[in-house]
Parts: structure tokens; sequence; C-alpha cells
């Protein structure tokens, strides 16, 4: 190339008989902590605003603005869009349904993640291969879990995995999913998240438990704490505490945001039932449904925000998060 | 320009050096196909326009080849087609809001909000050469303040299709009236086999969209000045119908492929099904003639027998950089060029060509019941007008879900429904 910045003429390099001392620095050197900082951050700070903050503002600003069918609104109504969406006794119901769902979906997973752990950590033989088997659900996605749950294990037709073993029993095939009376579609939903997520919250367990130090179950055994339920009661759950703190804390924030095995076990191509919708499936068929509301649609993200924010920061006091481990 | 001779100094270039150039192609090559990937290549017929248009996923084989075959005979200018799997609907409403949308789209529609919006171009001129030959029923709902927003593709409906030899086996007429259905599904109900299937949702979905029980009970869905028309004593004693249907548990629930698909028809689950058209080919294929079609029967003492009628059309997006040339395009694809529609109708698939013409020339159409249907179509098809939104849709919906599944009030439900649509369409219409 006869032009361009890489074939400039770099200053020459002075000649001198000192040698390193009078050496030029070098253009990329450690000395050049700014540039080497923005060349590895740069990317995600570019990244984190454009696909975070900027959308973040935006939607705020959109709240306060009629934006149906148009992301670049100009007629602005104040507050209308927060009356009309908490008005809505279908948002009010949304958050019924988060609220019933997290109340049995986190207790659950925390319950069923800790036995994992416990019984994984105790086993003497083959503990990688069934570490290994718990967690493997965690890589598949909610989209194919929740599809192979509805047209397979839990279809209503005889053939149903579910059904083939009711009928074996000489029960009647139950529409799993149709039916609300009985609700038997929060048995779909609750399983298909914990067989997704308790083989994350297990590896968290597995590793607060490694952090118990041995001396302290040495000492009570000296005590005569006996093995099993005491030990568990008075040792090893208050030593988790740290651990179940954050897994509480990231299964209520997962509830909040619960979507793909909604959507994919309860909507059909027409819509989706009255019932069962939590708030990111309402704001879906409000904002990015052919409802096209943008303006109600960011009103309710932005609640939804500051409940979750709430429910964060209460729970955080709550529990201590952060609180040095006595 | 001309390559220099390499120095000494390039020559040696250092690892370090290396590696930051490396990285800093690494990081600059996604931000050029960035701005590259815009689909608008150059070059092709028409100096260089190039015009992107979408379908949704046809699930007819054939028709994806088909539609790209059409668009590679223009040669006005370049058309790549952009088959769209999943929710079509909501993709093209959200890329109508960005400045890449498609310049020609298939539309179930267009709506009135994206009419309104000024999202989609007129194209009252360039139907006008053959706007009389268009299905005036499926014509009426793309056409808003005298002006036309999108041209009728291919007609589709949708029907209550039953199995002739269950219904013998069973000594059940095909139902002509909704009490008759009641009666004949439950006849047909045994431990293997249901008597109806209307979707898993028990026909929520799919009835409720289109409002056709209330329809068939002899009610309209909006009065001319844009008022719900439907929360009448008629409609909620045909709610009430499809009620005792679930409650007599004569519904196929819980189907692994929903009521579009002839899945659980043709595999012996239930012996009547609701589903469109397009399944005809394949329940045919399977069952030979054992089968039959119906419209959705009349219900109560004023009711008429009543099937849904609706066209995608094709649309212009208002916003296209080559708006004008691709309103060239689809006048010459879906206005001019009869033998491309002709295909597109018959050839894969199964619809009713939304040309007149077409319809009454199409051999397939004369026999069996494919007749039948387009019988059905003709004399008993009502299409949805544009003022029914999917914010009202949404609003009959949940009420037909509320009394098939939870046994609610029918008359109560309706008159909700019916002031929840009253103010979508006031709302939609700017006057809200």
């Amino acid at each position: 190339m006869s032009a361009g910045p890489a074939a400039a003429p770099a200053p020459a390099a002075p000649v001198a008989a000192s040698g390193r001392a009078a050496a030029p620095r070098p253009r990329f050197g450690p000395h050049r902590r700014h540039l080497w900082f923005w060349v590895f951050t740069g990317p995600f700070v570019l990244g984190l605003a454009v696909f975070v903050y900027v959308p973040l503002v935006w939607s705020v600003t959109l709240s306060f603005f009629d934006a149906r069918n148009t992301v670049t609104p100009s007629r602005f109504v104040g507050w209308a869009n927060y009356a009309a969406v908490l008005g809505d006794p279908a948002f009010t119901s949304s958050l019924l349904t988060f609220s019933l769902f997290t109340l049995v979906v986190v207790p659950a997973t925390f319950a069923l993640s800790l036995a994992l752990a416990l019984l994984v950590s105790r086993v003497r033989r083959l503990r990688a291969f069934f570490r290994s088997v718990f967690f493997l659900p965690t890589a598949c996605s909610y989209v194919v879990a929740s599809l192979i749950w509805k047209m397979s294990v839990f279809n209503g037709v005889r053939f149903g995995l579910a059904n083939t073993v009711l009928r074996a029993f000489g029960a009647d095939p139950v529409a799993w999913l149709s039916d609300p009376h009985p609700p038997w579609y929060w048995l779909v939903i609750g399983t298909v998240r914990l067989w997704l997520q308790a083989g994350f919250y297990m590896i968290l367990f597995l590793a607060g438990l490694q952090r118990i130090p041995r001396a302290l179950y040495e000492a009570a055994a000296v005590d005569g704490a006996r093995p099993g339920w005491q030990t568990f009661r008075y040792i090893t759950f208050p030593q988790l505490r740290a651990t179940s703190v954050a897994v509480v804390l990231l299964l209520v924030i997962n509830a909040f945001q619960a979507f793909d095995e909604f959507y994919n076990l309860l909507s059909s191509a027409r819509g989706y039932p009255p019932y069962a919708r939590p708030p990111l499936v309402y704001l879906y068929y409000t904002a990015l449904g052919q409802g096209q509301d943008l303006g109600v649609g960011s009103a309710g993200a932005v609640v939804l925000a500051l409940l979750i924010a709430v429910a964060t920061v209460a729970q955080a006091r709550w529990f201590g998060l952060g609180r040095k481990e006595a | 320009m001309t390559m220099s001779e390499p120095t000494p100094r390039h020559a040696a270039i250092s690892r370090r050096r290396l590696l930051a150039a490396a990285g800093g192609l690494a990081l600059a090559a996604p931000l050029a196909a960035c701005g590259s990937n815009t689909g608008r290549g150059g070059g092709g017929p028409g100096g260089g326009t190039v015009l992107r248009q979408w379908y949704h996923q046809y699930g007819e084989p054939g028709t994806q080849s088909a539609v790209k075959r059409y668009a590679a005979a223009y040669r006005q200018a370049e058309v790549t087609v952009e088959w769209r799997p999943g929710d079509y609907d909501r993709q093209t409403a959200a890329a109508l809001l960005t400045a890449d949308g498609p310049d020609v789209f298939e539309a179930n529609g267009p709506t009135l909000d994206q009419i309104r919006g000024g999202q989609v171009a007129d194209l009252t001129a360039e139907i006008a050469a053959a706007r009389d030959d268009f299905n005036p029923a499926v014509l009426a709902p793309k056409i808003y303040g005298g002006r036309v927003w999108g041209i009728p593709q291919t007609i589709d409906t949708q029907l209550l299709y039953y199995r002739k030899s269950l219904l013998a086996k069973a000594g059940v007429a095909p139902p002509a009236t909704l009490d008759a259905l009641v009666t004949a599904a439950r006849a047909l109900t045994g431990k293997d086999v249901k008597g109806l299937f209307l979707g898993n949702d028990g026909g929520a979905g799919v009835l409720g969209s289109g409002g056709i029980p209330l329809i068939a009970a002899g009610l309209d869905l909006l009065t001319a000045d844009g008022r719900a028309a439907f929360a009448d004593p008629a409609g909620a004693d045909a709610l009430a119908r499809l009620r005792t249907l679930w409650t007599d548990k004569s519904l196929l629930l819980g189907a692994p492929a929903d009521w579009s698909d002839p899945s659980a028809f043709v595999q012996g689950l239930t012996a009547m099904q609701w589903t469109g058209l397009w399944a005809l080919p394949q329940i045919a294929k399977a069952l030979g003639d054992d089968f039959g079609v119906l419209p959705f029967p009349a219900a109560g003492a004023h009711g008429k027998p009543a099937v849904p009628v609706g066209a995608y059309a094709a649309a212009v997006n208002a916003r296209s950089k080559h708006r004008d040339a691709a309103k060239r395009y689809v006048k010459w694809l879906w206005v001019d060029r009869t033998d491309f529609q002709e295909d597109f109708a018959l050839s894969y698939g199964f619809h009713i060509p939304a040309r007149l013409s077409l319809a009454r020339k199409a051999a397939k159409l004369r026999t069996g019941p494919a007749a039948d249907a387009v019988r059905y179509a003709t004399g008993n098809g009502h299409a949805a007008p544009l003022l029914w939104t999917p914010g009202a849709q949404t609003a009959v919906q949940d009420a037909f879900s509320r009394i098939i599944k939870d046994g609610a009030d029918p008359r109560a439900q309706l008159a909700s429904a019916a002031s929840r649509v009253t103010a979508e369409v006031r709302r939609a219409r700017g006057e809200g």
C-alpha cells in the first residue's frame, strides 16, 4: 500500500550508543493502560449502551407517550399509560399469576436442588457422573423442554406419557393443559421449570457445601450431635446461609422473568387463554403482539422493573445479603 | 493503488503489533458486515433495485419454490423472497416499525391500526383495472376511507370435517343445527375417539376470533356505526351449547397438533374436526372419500349456517425506499399475472382464488367436498370486518374461554366483551 495509517512513516528509531535507555517507547506497551482498558472493555460497554441503556431510556420515554404502532411517538400523554396498565384487570391478574407461580416454584426448586446437592455430596462413588446427570437439563432450552412436555409427556390424548401411566392404573386420560378445572397446567409448568433449573442451583449448593469446614462437623460430633437431621439443622443449613440467600434471590428474579414455558405451553395460533398469563406474557401481547401498544407496554415494563427492584432490595435487606458470614 | 516495496521495518513487524492489528480487524469485521448486510445488494434486473418480499410459512410443499419462481420471473427489479416461519403477524408488525422492514409483504390484514398509522401504502390505483373481479367479501376488509390497502391473494375458509363411516356406525346424520352437533358429538364419543375437535382450548381461540357461533346464531359482530352487536340472548344460547360440548366431555383436548392441522382427524382421534380448507388435500389423501364438510351449523330459531372467509393480502410497506417499484411489482404479480395467481391458489394445498374469474374456471373446485366448501364460502361466508381489530378479537376470545372452560354466565360475559369491543373500535377509529 502506498498510503494509509499502517504505512505512515513511524518516527525513526534514534540510534544511541546507550541502547536501552534511548529505545523508543513501544506504541502498544503496558504503559498504555487507558488504551488497553478501552480495547478490552469498549466492545462490551458499547454493547451494553446500545442494547441495554438506550432501550431502557427509550422504553421509559415511550411510557409517557401515545406510542401505538410507532417507536418515535409525538403525543405526550403523561401518566395515562401507567393509569391504563394499573387499571387493567388483566395486568393485576398477571401479577397474581406470578405471585402464585413464585410461591410454588421458588420453594420447590430450592428444596429439590438442596436435596440433590446433599445427596450428590454424600455419594462416595460416581459423584461426577451424578453431578453431570442432574446438571445436564440446564443445557436444554426452555422452548424445547416446553414443547416436549406439551406434545409428548403431558399431551391430553391416550398415548401421551403421563396418560399412558394413568391408563395403566385404569384412570381416564387428563387434558393437562386444556382444562383449568382442576388446574393441572400448573403441574406441567412447575415440573418443566424444576427439571430445567434444579441442576443449576444444585451446583451452587454443592459449592456452598464444599466451603463448610470439616472441623465444624467433627466438633459437633464430639459434642454429641447426631448425624442426619440434627447436623443438617444446626450446622449445614446455617453455614449455607450466603448460598441460600443468593439462590432465593436468583429464583425470584427468574420467576419474574418467566415467559418461555408459559408461552410455549399455553399459547395457540389464535392467542392465549385468559388464565395463567404471567406479566411478561401480558406485556408481549400488549406491546409486541398485533396490539403494538408500545406506550402501555413500556409503562407495564417500567412497573415490572420497579417491582423486581423493590422485591430484590427488600429480600436482600431481609436476608442480609453481603453481610459478612458469622 | 500501487503496492510499495516492503521496507525492512514492515517486514520486521512485531508479534505484538500483529496481534493488535488482528484484534482491530476482528473488531472491524462484524461492524463492516453490519453495514453491508442489508439485503439490498446491487445488481440484477431493474437497474439495481432490489425488493424484499415476505411470506408467512405455508405448510403445503412446493409453495416456497413457486413464490420464488414468480419473483424470478419479474424483470423490472430483483425480488428476494423471505420465507418467515413462526409468529408471522407479530414479525411483520415489529418490522414495520423499523427502517429495515420488507418492501412487499403478505398481511393477515392489513389491520386498521397499520392503515391509520400510515404503515402500508395505498394500492387503489394498482388494483383499479381488475377491482370488480376480486371477491367482494374478502376485498371489503382491505378498504378503508374508500382506498384499497391490500390486494387479496387467495381465499381461505374453515369448515367442519366429519368422518362419514364413523357417523354411519353411530347412526348419526351430518349435523345441520348446533343442537344436532351437540347430540352427534356425544353419540360419537367413545373410549378412544372423541366426537369433536375444536382446538385444544375447546374452540375459544378459533371460534372466538371470528365470532362464528355468534354469526351462526343470526347475529352481526358489529353494527354499521362500529358498535358491538353480539350481546344478545341468541348468542348466549349458542355459547351455552359450546359449554355443553365441554361438560359432556365430547371434545378432544390436548391433541399434539392443534385445530389447524388435520392430524387428529386423520389419526382417528376425533370423528369431527373444525379446520381449514387448506387441510382438504391431506385429509383426502389419508381418508379417500370417507369424509364430508359442513359449515358451522345454525344455532337457535333465527340462526343460519356460517363459515369464516378471509384472505392474506399483498401489501406494500409505506416506509420502503422503493415504494413505487414495490407497488409496480405487486400490481404485476397479484393483478396482471393471473396464471401465477391460479397456480398459487390451486397447485399447492387448497385455497379458493380471490379472483371470481379464476374461481369459476377452476376444475378442482367443481366436485366433491371441495365443491361443497366453495358453495359454503360463497353462500355462507363471513369475512371479519376491518374494524374487528385484534383487541376486539381478544376480548371475545377471553369471553368464549370463560364461558366454555369455566362455565361463566354467557350473557354477562358477552355484555362485558361487547362494551370492551365498542371501546376498542372507538379507539381504533381515533374517536376514543
